[in-house]
C-alpha cells in the first residue's frame, strides 16, 4: 500500500502524465456514452451529405459524402479503438509473460526453442504479419484483435524471460525450490509479481501501437465491416479529400490525441516506477 | 614570485535540490606549494571529490553551485575567468585524474588519440606530431611498447596500465597543478603501490603541485608532505605529514589514526569512529563532528569553531583542542 | 578467413533456422487461406466439374500429403521460386523484383532523412536541455510519434498538393511525361518528396528521443567529465565524445525499425499510390492473391534479416568492444 502511495505521489506530480491520462479519460467517456448520445448506427444515413461542421446544430461535427453523422462516428469509433487497443495488448502481455516465463525459468532446450520462435516473430515485418492474418482469416474484431496480438507480444516475451532469469537465481526463489514447492506456485506467487512493473509499462505503450495498427489496417479496409472505426472513416474520406477534408481531418485528430494520451500515461507510468531512472 | 601555485580561500560549493540545500563545500581554505603533495583525507562524502571538482569548476549546475570563495591559481583567481579562459586552464597548467580508470577513457577512441587529443586542444599542430608526443607520455608513465599501445583500445587495457595512460593523458601538457582523486581506489594493492610511486617520482621530475585526494592515511604517511583533514564539508585540522601522524589534534584526527591497522597488530580489533557522518541535509547546529565526538563538551553542540592556529603551521578547528593547546 | 567473412558466415548460419521457420509458417498460413490456387482457377473457368477441379488439383501437387507439399514447398523457396501468381499471371518473385526498387528507394531516403534529422534534433534537445529548444523539439516529437502514418500522408497532400500545388500528390512520375535523364530524375525526385517525408516522420519522431535520451546519458558518465577536465570544449564533447557513444544505441535501433518501416510503407504507398512492394501487398490483399502477399511477407523477412547481419557489422566497425572475430 505503501509503495502505490509513492507511486501515485510520483505519478500525479507528473504533469504531462496526468494531461495524457486526462485525454485517456476523455476518450474512455466518448466511448462509454456512444450508446446514449447515438444510439443509432453510426452507419446509418441520416444527415443531408457533406454537412461541415458547425454547419447543422444537429451534427455538429458533420455529415460525411453519404449523409452519414461524423459525431456518431467519433464517439463509436472511441469504442473501438479503445476496445481493440486494450484487448489486443492483453492478449499480447498473456502470451508474453506465459512463453517469457517458460522459457526464464526452465532455461535450456526449452528456452532455445521458444527463443527461436519469438525472434521468427520479431523478424517478420509486423504490420504486414498483421495485413496477412487479418486478410487471411476475413476481418473480424476478433481476428484483428488476435492478428495485433501475434505480432505484439515477442517484446514482453524477451522482457519477461529476463527478468525471469534473473529472479530464478535470487535467494528467495532458490529457498522455494528448496522447500519442493511446485514450479507453477514458484512462478505464479513469487516470480511474476515481481516482473510486473517493466511489463505494466510495456504493455501501456503497446496498446498505442496497437491503436495505430488498427487504425492502419481499417484505413487499408480490413477493418471488420460491421463496426465504425476511426480508421474507416479516414479511409473513406480520403476519397473526397479535395472538397471535404474534415471528413479525414476528425477522426485523425481523434486517433493522435487517444496515442498521444497513452503515450504519455506510459511514459509517465515508467517515471514513476523506475525511479533510479529519473535522477536526469 | 612570492605568490602561492594554489591558495583556496573560504570555498563554498553548495547543491540546490527541491528547495533543499546540501552544503557540500563550506568554507575550505588551503594552498598548494610547487613540488609539494598536499593530501585531502577524510571519509566518503565529506566533501574531498567535491573540493577537487571545485577547483577545476568542473560542478554540474544544476544542481551545483560554487557560491563562494576564492580560487588563486599563479596569483589569478579562476572564479573571474570566463568559460573559455578556464577551459584552456583544464589539461593545460591545471589537470586532473580521477577514481575510476575503467570508465575514465572514452571507450570508443584508442589510448593515442585520446592523449594526443590533449596535445591538439591546447598545443596545436599536428596530428603525428601530438602522437608521437603521446609516445613519449606513455614511456614516461611506464607503459612498455608504448608504440603499439597508442593504437589499442581501452577495453584491451588491464586497470592499472588504463590508470597509466589516464595520468599520461593529464600530464600532456606539462601541468603546474595536479589534482588526483583517488587515483588507486579501483586498483589491485599491487598496482596501487606502483602507481602511487609514478605520481610522486613525476611530481618530483616535473616539480607539480599535487593534491592528493584519499582516504587511505598510509599513501598520505608514504608521500604527502601536508595534510588537510576533511569533515562534513569543513576542513578541521591541517599539519605537515610528520607533525599530524604525531601530534593529532582533533578528535576526528586522532580518530582517523586510530582506525589504522598496524601493522604486526594481528587479531586486534580494528578501532572505528562510532556513529555515521552526518547528511549534509540535517547538519547539527554546533560543531558537526560533536554528536559522534568523546571529548564534546556544552559549547561543541551550540557554537562552530574555526580553524585557529595553535602553532602558525597546524590550525585545528575544535574548542577542546584549543583550550588544551593554550594550557 | 577473413574475421570479417568468418563472422559473416556465422550470422548467416543463425539465420537459416529463422527463415526456414517463417517459410514453414508461411506453407500453413497459404494452406489455412480460404480458397487454395485450384478454387480460384476453377472459379474464374466458371462452373468448372469435380474432374477438372481434381485434375487441377493433380496438377499442382495439392493431392499429396502434407508433408511432401511441404518438402516441395521449402524447396522452391530455398530456389528463390515463390509460386505463381493467377491474377497477375507472372511468378510472384518477378512481380516482387519488379516492385522491389521503387520500395527501397522510398525506404532509403526516409530512413536517411529519418536518421539524420533525429539525430540532429536529438543532438539539439540534449544540448539545451530543459531550455525553449528541447522543449519545442521534445513536444514535436511527441505529436509525430502519436500521428497516424497514413493521415499525416493524406494532410500533407491537402497542403502540398491541393492547397498550395507544390508536390505531386501520387505516383512515382508523371504519367505520359516521356522525360528521361535529369529531368526524369527532378520529376522522380519531386514525386518522392511527401511520401518519404511521410514515411520518415514517425520515425524521425523515435530517433530524436532516442537520441536525446542516449546524449543524456553519456553525458553523464565519467569520461565526459575527464574529457572536460582535459580541456575539451563543450562542441568537442558533444560531437566527439558524446556523439559517437551515443550513435551506438541509434544504429541498433536502425535494425529493430527495418521491419516498422516495410509496414509503415505499405501504408505510404497506398496513400501516395507508389508502385512498390507495399502497394502490391495491398493489391493482393483485394484480389485475394495469397500466393503473392505470402511472398512478400516472406521476402520482406528475409530482408530485415539481411539488414540485420549489415547493422551488425556496421556495430562492430563502430563499437570496438565488439570483436568481429
Amino acid at each position: 500500500m505503501q509503495g502505490l502511495k509513492e507511486f501515485l505521489r510520483r505519478f500525479v506530480r507528473n504533469w504531462p502524465a496526468v494531461g495524457g491520462f486526462a485525454l485517456l479519460m476523455i476518450v474512455l467517456v466518448m466511448a462509454l456514452a456512444a450508446p446514449a448520445l447515438y444510439p443509432g448506427s453510426p452507419w446509418d444515413l441520416v444527415a443531408q451529405p457533406f454537412l461541415w461542421p458547425g454547419a447543422d446544430a444537429q451534427f455538429r461535427l458533420g455529415s460525411d459524402m453519404m449523409g452519414r453523422d461524423l459525431g456518431a462516428g467519433l464517439f463509436h469509433g472511441a469504442r473501438v479503438s479503445l476496445l481493440i487497443g486494450f484487448v489486443a495488448t492483453l492478449v499480447a502481455v498473456l502470451a508474453g509473460i506465459a512463453i517469457g516465463a517458460l522459457a526464464g525459468y526452465y532455461g535450456g532446450w526449452v528456452d532455445d526453442v521458444l527463443m527461436r520462435l519469438t525472434e521468427m516473430f520479431q523478424t517478420i515485418p509486423p504490420f504486414i504479419f498483421a495485413i496477412v492474418l487479418v486478410a487471411i482469416f476475413q476481418p473480424t474484431v476478433a481476428t484483428i484483435v488476435l492478428a495485433i496480438g501475434a505480432v505484439s507480444w515477442p517484446a514482453v516475451a524477451r522482457l519477461v524471460r529476463g527478468e525471469v532469469m534473473a529472479l530464478r537465481n535470487r535467494e528467495f526463489v532458490q529457498a522455494c525450490i528448496a522447500i519442493g514447492m511446485n514450479d507453477a506456485r514458484i512462478i505464479f506467487r513469487h516470480i511474476l509479481p515481481n516482473t510486473l512493473a517493466p511489463v505494466i509499462v510495456t504493455g501501456s505503450l503497446m496498446v498505442a501501437t496497437a491503436i495505430l495498427t488498427e487504425a492502419g489496417l481499417a484505413f487499408l479496409g480490413l477493418g471488420d465491416p460491421n463496426v465504425m472505426s476511426w480508421g474507416t472513416i479516414i479511409g473513406a474520406g480520403r476519397d473526397v479529400l479535395r472538397t471535404a477534408w474534415y471528413v479525414t481531418a476528425i477522426p485523425g485528430v481523434a486517433i493522435l490525441l487517444t496515442v498521444l494520451g497513452i503515450n504519455l500515461v506510459g511514459e509517465g507510468l515508467n517515471d514513476a516506477l523506475n525511479p533510479r531512472l529519473r535522477q536526469k | 614570485m612570492s605568490a602561492r601555485l594554489l591558495e583556496v580561500r573560504d570555498l563554498r560549493t553548495h547543491f540546490f535540490n527541491r528547495g533543499t540545500v546540501a552544503k557540500a563545500v563550506d568554507g575550505v581554505s588551503f594552498h598548494v606549494d610547487a613540488g609539494e603533495m598536499l593530501a585531502l583525507v577524510g571519509e566518503s562524502g565529506c566533501g574531498k571529490s567535491v573540493t577537487a571538482y571545485s577547483l577545476l569548476r568542473l560542478i554540474a549546475d544544476p544542481p551545483g553551485k560554487i557560491v563562494g570563495g576564492e580560487i588563486l591559481f599563479e596569483g589569478h583567481d579562476l572564479m573571474k575567468l570566463s568559460d573559455d579562459e578556464m577551459r584552456r586552464l583544464r589539461g593545460d597548467r591545471i589537470a586532473m585524474i580521477f577514481q575510476d580508470p575503467m570508465s575514465s577513457l572514452n571507450p570508443v577512441f584508442t589510448i593515442g588519440a585520446q592523449i594526443a587529443e590533449s596535445v591538439l586542444v591546447h598545443r596545436g599542430g599536428t596530428k603525428a606530431a601530438a602522437l608521437s608526443r603521446a609516445v613519449e607520455l606513455l614511456d614516461l608513465v611506464g607503459i612498455p611498447d608504448s608504440r603499439r599501445r597508442i593504437d589499442e583500445y581501452p577495453h584491451r587495457l588491464s586497470g592499472g596500465m588504463r590508470q597509466r595512460a589516464v595520468i599520461a593523458m593529464a600530464l600532456a601538457c606539462e601541468p603546474k597543478l595536479l589534482i588526483a582523486d583517488e587515483p588507486t581506489t579501483a586498483l589491485d594493492v599491487t598496482i596501487q603501490a606502483q602507481v602511487l610511486a609514478l605520481i610522486s617520482e613525476l611530481k618530483q621530475r616535473l616539480g607539480m603541485g599535487v593534491i592528493m585526494i584519499t582516504h587511505d592515511l598510509g599513501v598520505v604517511a608514504q608521500h604527502a608532505q601536508r595534510v588537510a583533514v576533511m569533515y562534513a564539508g569543513k576542513i578541521v585540522e591541517q599539519a605537515a605529514v610528520a607533525d599530524l601522524f604525531s601530534r593529532p589534534l582533533h578528535p576526528y584526527t586522532k580518530g582517523l589514526l586510530a582506525s589504522i591497522p598496524r601493522q604486526g597488530a594481528s587479531g586486534g580489533r580494528l578501532n572505528e569512529i562510532p556513529g555515521m557522518v552526518p547528511s549534509l541535509l540535517a547538519m547539527p547546529r554546533g560543531c558537526s563532528f560533536a554528536p559522534r565526538c568523546p571529548k564534546a563538551v556544552d559549547r561543541c553542540t551550540h557554537h562552530v569553531p574555526s580553524l585557529a592556529d595553535i602553532s602558525p603551521l597546524h590550525p585545528v578547528s575544535c574548542f577542546v583542542a584549543q583550550q588544551e593547546a593554550k594550557l | 578467413m577473413p574475421p570479417t567473412l568468418r563472422f559473416l558466415l556465422r550470422r548467416l548460419g543463425q539465420a537459416i533456422p529463422i527463415i526456414l521457420g517463417i517459410a514453414i509458417f508461411n506453407f500453413f498460413l497459404l494452406h489455412m487461406a480460404p480458397g487454395d490456387a485450384v478454387d480460384v482457377l476453377a472459379g474464374e473457368a466458371g462452373g468448372a466439374t469435380p474432374e477438372y477441379v481434381a485434375q487441377l488439383k493433380a496438377k499442382f501437387g495439392l493431392d499429396q500429403p502434407m508433408h511432401v507439399q511441404l518438402g516441395k514447398f521449402l524447396w522452391n523457396v530455398a530456389t528463390l521460386n515463390l509460386g505463381f501468381s493467377f491474377r497477375h499471371n507472372m511468378p510472384v518473385v518477378d512481380l516482387i523484383l519488379a516492385r522491389l526498387p521503387a520500395t527501397l528507394l522510398l525506404m532509403i531516403c526516409a530512413i536517411v532523412l529519418a536518421f539524420s534529422a533525429g539525430l540532429v534534433l536529438g543532438v539539439t534537445a540534449a544540448r539545451n536541455l530543459n531550455k525553449a529548444p528541447d522543449r519545442i523539439i521534445s513536444v514535436m516529437a511527441l505529436l509525430a510519434y502519436a500521428t497516424p502514418i497514413f493521415w499525416i500522408g493524406l494532410m500533407l497532400i491537402l497542403l502540398f498538393s491541393v492547397k498550395l500545388g507544390w508536390l505531386p500528390s501520387s505516383g512515382m512520375e508523371t504519367i505520359g511525361g516521356d522525360l528521361s535523364g535529369a529531368a526524369r530524375i527532378w520529376d522522380v525526385a519531386r514525386h518522392l518528396v511527401l511520401p518519404a517525408v511521410t514515411l520518415a516522420l514517425f520515425f524521425m519522431a523515435l530517433y530524436t528521443r532516442l537520441m536525446r535520451a542516449s546524449m543524456l546519458e553519456v553525458y553523464g558518465l565519467d569520461y565526459v567529465t575527464v574529457a572536460r577536465a582535459k580541456g575539451v570544449g563543450e562542441r568537442g564533447i558533444a560531437y566527439r565524445h558524446v556523439l559517437r557513444n551515443a550513435l551506438l544505441p541509434m544504429i541498433t535501433m536502425l535494425g529493430l525499425q527495418v521491419g516498422s518501416l516495410l509496414g509503415g510503407s505499405v501504408l505510404v504507398e497506398t496513400v501516395f499510390g507508389w508502385p512498390g512492394l507495399g502497394r502490391l501487398a495491398f493489391e493482393s490483399v483485394f484480389q485475394r492473391d495469397y500466393n503473392l502477399l505470402l511472398g512478400i511477407l516472406l521476402l520482406s523477412s528475409a530482408l530485415v534479416v539481411l539488414v540485420n547481419l549489415l547493422i551488425d557489422l556496421l556495430y562492430a566497425r563502430l563499437d570496438p568492444r565488439i570483436e568481429v572475430a
